[in-house]
């Protein structure tokens, strides 16, 4: 919903105290889950994660989380879903070119971001997603990757500079 | 061709021949040369035509001749649909002229930006502009499916790995890399605008070489802007051309405002076009003073002429500012001075070396 994801941008750095603080934990419990489970859980787990986070800052559940790096502003609610903004259409007061009546996404992930503890990793460039992650949880996809270090089953490209959810 | 004069030398001669590429240099282009020479540089755009005639495309290109470095091919801006900017270019390789391919992320998805890279160098393209693109709403097709599959940083750092690691991202081996001068664009007077040199840090750290801005007709704005870029040692790192323009009159001015989002045109700029007996002279009279106030702006590299449908004054706006000095940019009929001459040299020794036998 459009005012709450303008609240949590408002309390950016809260929200990151609670996501270093929590992260671990959910981490280490899916890495459990999935260990014992396999992939029976993943429906009702990404299920989970769509809902809490497209309440919380209308997520579009594009597999690849940088909510972290964006000033807790997502990405994907761009119309251009642009993943290093903002575009040079911005309105004079701050609304997005092409939905007037939504603020820019990237001028609240800026906002979100100076008020973060760790904001500055907005300036790193995020490469394009990988559209096969659409729809995905960002949750497992880590836990997993994270969990199989020996086994190291996710390839790193260079170019995917893949963060915290 | 042999390189016949200096001046020559330094801004080198026809793209669609086999330029030596000098050391440093990224492309073989003849822009890329003006700027590292240290060069003020010019830049305009050519308004592609809606029809299938190549006389159509050399007619509007032809209007810069002598007067700018480097034409930007613009790739359906506004959304509007156009002949492509690959297709111009083909056309303004072909005769010689130094086209800046634009790339919109809107319409093309991964597998066909990195295919057209490669063609578009092939044909002798020197250097790209790398843009997200309008969205497909402001344009003339709202119910055509918007692409946006890469970004404008995400498609920087793919040109230039392309370039450099000569693969394509999948990690296919390249037999022979586009050597492209890398540029995109910026808005400094958009918001956020304490965050737009932090953008522009984005896309130069992403391989951007050269920069051309939205139109500017704030300077105090672009001084800020400047500034920070300047102590961010951004200006330093690629060449900055702060783009400005024409308007055609005050209502022009109100429309662009406010139906051209990110076009910042101060109140005094369009008291000035109203007030003004006749308003296109009145246009042009401010984008000289411009052009002569961005000169002076520290670390500006290099003006941006957007003259949309008053193309034909853009040499008399270059000339009337003297931003480029004594300096004459290529044209067409210098060349065919230098390569008679060559030609008439090599005949010359041809006969000699007849008679030694």
């Amino acid at each position: 919903m459009y005012s709450v994801r303008q609240w949590s941008v408002k309390r950016s750095r809260f929200l990151e105290g609670v996501y270093n603080f929590t992260n671990p934990g959910i981490l280490f419990c899916l890495r459990g889950i999935t260990r014992l489970f396999g992939k029976s859980l993943d429906r009702p787990i990404t299920a989970l994660e769509a809902g809490l986070k497209g309440f919380l800052f209308d997520c579009q559940m594009c597999g690849d989380c940088v909510l972290s790096k964006t000033g807790m502003s997502c990405p994907m609610n761009c119309p251009k879903t642009i993943r290093n903004g903002p575009c040079g259409g911005v309105r004079e007061n701050g609304m997005c070119e092409v939905k007037p009546e939504m603020r820019c996404v990237w001028v609240a992930a800026w906002d979100g971001a100076s008020r973060m503890k760790d904001g500055e990793v907005i300036r790193e460039a995020q490469f394009a997603l990988d559209y096969r992650q659409k729809g995905k949880s960002s949750w497992l996809r880590l836990a997993r990757e994270t969990g199989d270090v020996e086994k190291t089953d996710a390839p790193e490209t260079e170019l995917s500079e893949r963060g915290p959810a | 061709m042999n390189i016949m004069s200096p001046d020559i030398e330094i801004v080198g001669t026809n793209p669609g021949d086999p330029l030596p590429q000098l050391e440093g240099h990224v492309s073989y282009g003849r822009f890329e040369r003006v700027l590292r020479a240290g060069h003020f540089a010019i830049t305009s755009e050519i308004a592609p035509p809606d029809s299938a005639d190549p006389d159509e495309i050399m007619r509007r290109a032809n209007v810069f001749d002598g007067s700018v470095d480097a034409v930007n091919a613009t790739d359906g801006s506004g959304a509007n649909c156009h002949l492509s900017s690959m297709g111009m270019c083909a056309v303004m390789t072909r005769n010689g002229l130094s086209p800046i391919i634009q790339i919109s992320c809107r319409d093309r998805n991964r597998i066909a930006i990195q295919g057209d890279i490669l063609g578009a160098a092939a044909m002798g393209v020197c250097n790209v502009l790398c843009l997200s693109g309008d969205d497909v709403s402001v344009g003339d097709h709202p119910e055509a499916k918007p692409v946006f599959d890469l970004d404008s940083v995400s498609l920087i750092r793919t040109i230039k790995m392309m370039r450099d690691e000569r693969h394509f991202l999948s990690g296919r081996k390249l037999a022979s890399g586009p050597n492209l001068f890398i540029g995109s664009s910026i808005n400094p007077f958009a918001p956020p605008i304490e965050n737009r040199v932090d953008q522009l840090a984005k896309k130069i750290n992403a391989g951007a070489e050269f920069i051309q801005s939205q139109y500017c007709f704030d300077i105090a704005m672009l001084n800020d802007f400047m500034a920070q870029a300047v102590d961010a040692g951004l200006a330093e790192r690629a060449f900055i051309l702060i783009g400005t323009g024409t308007l055609a009159s005050a209502g022009t001015a109100r429309w662009l405002r406010s139906n051209i989002p990110g076009v910042h045109i101060p109140d005094a700029i369009i008291e000035r076009l109203d007030q003004a007996e006749d308003p296109r002279a009145e246009g042009r009279k401010i984008c000289v003073e411009l052009m002569q106030q961005i000169k002076e702006v520290a670390g500006v590299s290099g003006i941006h002429l957007m003259a949309y449908r008053q193309e034909k004054f853009v040499n008399a706006i270059v000339q009337q500012s003297g931003v480029l000095g004594d300096r004459k940019p290529w044209s067409a009929d210098d060349y065919d001075f230098h390569r008679r001459k060559l030609d008439s040299e090599k005949s010359a020794q041809t006969t000699a070396a007849r008679t030694d036998l």
